[in-house]
């Protein structure tokens, strides 16, 4: 009988040990020191310390970056900037950062942050407010500040900003000699017609991103503020279970149902709504400005380039839509040992020589509102003018310390009712209740 | 591991039939060896695991300071002692979500989330595992491709099978083409929980496959010759000599498959991602509540996650031990037939799950 006991023994050893690393591996996060110190006053912060910094930032794919850096510290001698480069997904950025802020990491000056952080980032203590004498913002956008402001103190440089357009079919809507729609029922009168013309079957007419994620928030953020409603009124209170914000989400639910929107939609984030418009599958799009030079591609990858052209988002009771405004801000880490080195690296990003090198590299939309009407920008970008009406009239998202929770409950919501599985208006009645506990 | 629990016991017999001084002294000279060679060993998972599950288990009764100052817009710093707070919040229901087991709180839906996946997909990674064993122990010409052919997927990260399958199971991809119609895979929907169990099985049945054809190779071609000259059909051959005999090693591949699957985390989160309710396993929902600083609640559903799996663990144990010490009545005739084969597949079971190493 002995020669059973080892076996078992190993049996219970290799059980217990499996068990233990399950716990070690989930409990990873509970091993964190707790939240960094919340006061967030700048009393005695040394804002003017030279020395090398680091700049945190997601993934660069234009290759613009370290150019800009190396010319950085050709002019700044005193204190040394380099390019430590963070995942693409957004979570992840957020993520290292905070756990670098929770270690004080010294060498994090820099943070490149998305601006729906801002209020988190802001609350939590996590970066410096700005001083206001050194930052001044009269050249900005008015949105692209809003979006770095929290409590009327400034936390974040504006950087680059993004707004949602309507890509269309610009040769099958002049071929039935139709205008960019500027409401949704037009686009949807636009589709029949074009569809019944066409006679292809696999021709879709409108889709934005309606997977789960963030691209969910925006979408229905617009649809909601394109109806005339809100999610947080002006006076910081949810208040989205009005009839104007149930019209909006009804009347995506709607397309949903009637297929005006393509089922398959409902797993699509901004990629896959590229290359259907790019297939030349789909007649509206709604996505960001990068889309505009990927589509207009002559290398084959594109089947449409030239065939298509950006307007303002249409609205859904109204003239007008209303973008979602997105982008990032520069922040100062607030463990950041050399604040004055990364004081003026913040400055220097946000120049507008700079701003405007970045997007001819990178085509993302700049925050200075003159160089929208800057004669090589707009030669580039055409859509330029029509992308500062869309930030221009932008709303942000809501800003709230537990972003990540609010985001979570807004999407619940719009995710169940695009199903099918929720009304919209017993949807967007939950959540307010929601919202009200999380945002006070 | 296994040499270094038998010896002592051995030792020890040998000491009770022999002279005093003599087991004395072998003991005491290899317990201090014995200690000095696991000293490492034990440091390195003293570190890696025991420290962080003791302040995980501390981190589950802190609660982190909320609540946002109306004038400065400020948050509360730190961390407050709140006893079973964490553990008792699981039961309150505020959070309820839709899954796919109807409306219940969020940790409840993952939990059943879990116990579903690992339920499903053992089973059918055993039925499937079993037979790739089988089929790999056959001889026949290009054997060794069949072999390779069948161990690819185990040999794939699970986080690249899981945008591979991401890919297959696009609204537009491979196998809404080959079924002809469109399934939305990729939503939270039912649809994906079947696709994340479509790709758990394909990537981890060779596992189970491959630990399974060990125990089949320390089979004795003449036991079943000798049930041929009996006259016993292919099934009863299966089901009277294979089964039984390589039952050891299968048993300790399906323990492991269940730790395995019951902290399922990459594939659902890589494949279908975050925030979706169908597929949202416990190690998933404490990751998120981690990513959004709830420390101490992400520890305490890490630490329910620890102790069901060790229940699990200890149920296998101990059912499949009192297994193994015998049943009854056909005592005597069993006993002699698995007293010379049965260490054979044990160790062999052992030596595979040492060679894998990547098992977790």
């Amino acid at each position: 009988m002995t020669f059973v006991r080892p076996a078992r023994r190993v049996l219970i050893a290799a059980a217990s040990l499996s068990a233990l690393l399950v716990a070690a591996a989930c409990g990873g996060g509970g091993s964190s020191t707790p939240a960094a110190s919340g006061s967030g006053s700048a009393a005695g912060a040394d804002l003017t310390k030279q020395g090398p910094i680091e700049v945190w930032q997601g993934k660069d794919t234009s290759g613009n970056f370290p150019k800009l850096i190396a010319q950085f510290n050709a002019q700044h001698p005193q204190g040394k900037v380099t390019f430590h480069e963070l995942p693409d997904s957004a979570d992840q950025q957020r993520q290292q950062m905070i756990q670098n802020t929770q270690i004080k990491n010294p060498q994090m000056g820099v943070l490149s942050v998305d601006v729906v952080w801002t209020a988190e980032f802001a609350a939590k203590g996590y970066v410096e407010a700005l001083p206001a004498d050194q930052f001044p913002t009269d050249t900005f956008l008015k949105a692209t500040t809003d979006s770095a402001t929290y409590f009327n103190k400034l936390y974040a440089y504006p950087s680059t900003s993004d707004g949602g357009l309507l890509y269309y079919r610009k040769d099958l809507l002049d071929k039935y000699s139709l205008k960019p729609p500027t409401t949704f029922d037009e686009m949807k009168a636009a589709c029949q017609k074009i569809k019944a013309g066409e006679n292809d079957s696999k021709l879709e007419c409108f889709a934005g991103q309606y997977n789960k994620y963030e691209g969910l928030t925006v979408n229905f953020a617009e649809a909601v503020n394109g109806a005339g409603g809100v999610i947080v009124g002006d006076d910081g209170k949810p208040n989205v279970a009005t009839p104007e914000a149930t019209k909006g989400l009804q009347t995506l639910a709607d397309w949903f149902k009637d297929g005006t929107i393509p089922k398959g939609a409902i797993t699509w984030q901004e990629e896959q709504g590229r290359q259907a418009f790019q297939n030349g599958t789909l007649i509206f799009h709604r996505n960001w400005g990068y889309v505009y030079n990927l589509a207009n591609k002559t290398d084959g990858s594109s089947k449409i380039a030239g065939k298509f052209d950006v307007a303002p988002l249409p609205g859904i009771s109204g003239s007008t839509g209303v973008s979602s405004l997105g982008g990032h801000n520069y922040a100062l880490a607030k463990n950041a040992e050399n604040k004055g080195t990364a004081i003026d690296f913040i400055k220097f990003m946000s120049s507008p020589e700079v701003q405007k090198s970045n997007t001819l590299a990178t085509s993302n939309s700049p925050t200075i509102a003159s160089l929208y009407t800057d004669p090589e920008l707009v030669k580039k970008f055409p859509f330029m003018p029509i992308q500062l009406k869309s930030i221009e009239t932008a709303k942000p998202r809501p800003k709230a310390v537990e972003y990540g929770d609010v985001t979570l409950a807004i999407q619940d919501a719009a995710y169940g009712a695009l199903q099918g599985q929720t009304a919209p208006d017993a949807a967007l009645q939950s959540l307010q209740t929601k919202l009200q506990s999380l945002i006070k | 591991m296994a040499t270094a629990t038998a010896q002592p016991q051995s030792i020890s017999t040998v000491g009770n039939d022999g002279h005093k001084h003599k087991k004395n002294a072998l003991s005491d000279g290899q317990g201090r060896l014995a200690w000095i060679l696991l000293a490492p060993t034990l440091i390195v998972i003293i570190v890696v695991a025991g420290i962080p599950v003791l302040l995980s288990i501390r981190e589950s009764f802190f609660t982190a300071n909320a609540g946002v100052d109306p004038n400065t817009g400020m948050v509360a710093s730190g961390e407050s002692f709140s006893g079973l707070g964490n553990f008792s919040a699981i039961f309150s229901g505020m959070d309820n979500v839709g899954g796919n087991f109807g409306t219940m709180g969020r940790f409840w839906n993952a939990f059943l989330n879990t116990t579903g996946f690992t339920l499903i997909c053992v089973v059918l990674e055993t039925i499937l595992g079993v037979a790739m064993a089988l089929i790999m122990s056959k001889a026949f010409r290009g054997r060794g491709i069949v072999r390779a052919g069948i161990l690819v997927p185990w040999a794939i990260p699970t986080i690249v099978s899981a945008l591979m399958w991401k890919l297959i199971f696009d609204e537009a991809g491979v196998m809404n083409r080959i079924l002809g119609q469109q399934i939305l895979w990729l939503a939270d929907s039912g649809a994906g929980f079947l696709a994340v169990i479509i790709a758990d099985v394909w990537k981890t049945a060779p596992f189970i496959g491959l630990l399974t054809l060990a125990g089949l190779q320390t089979i004795p071609g003449e036991v079943y010759e000798a049930a041929k000259v009996d006259g016993a059909s292919a099934i009863q051959q299966f089901v009277r000599i294979t089964l039984p005999m390589v039952k050891p090693t299968l048993v300790v591949a399906v323990l492991f498959r269940t730790l395995d699957t019951l902290r399922m985390f990459d594939l659902p989160y890589g494949m279908i991602g975050p925030g979706k309710y169908h597929v949202e396993t416990l190690s998933i929902f404490a990751y998120q509540e981690a990513t959004q600083q709830r420390y101490g609640p992400a520890a305490a559903y890490a630490i329910i996650l620890f102790i069901y799996v060790l229940l699990i663990a200890f149920i296998f144990v101990k059912l499949l031990g009192a297994d193994v010490i015998g049943d009854g009545a056909p005592k005597k005739s069993k006993k002699k037939k698995s007293e010379g084969i049965d260490p054979d597949g044990e160790k062999s079971a052992i030596a595979a799950i040492s060679t894998m190493g990547g098992a977790h």
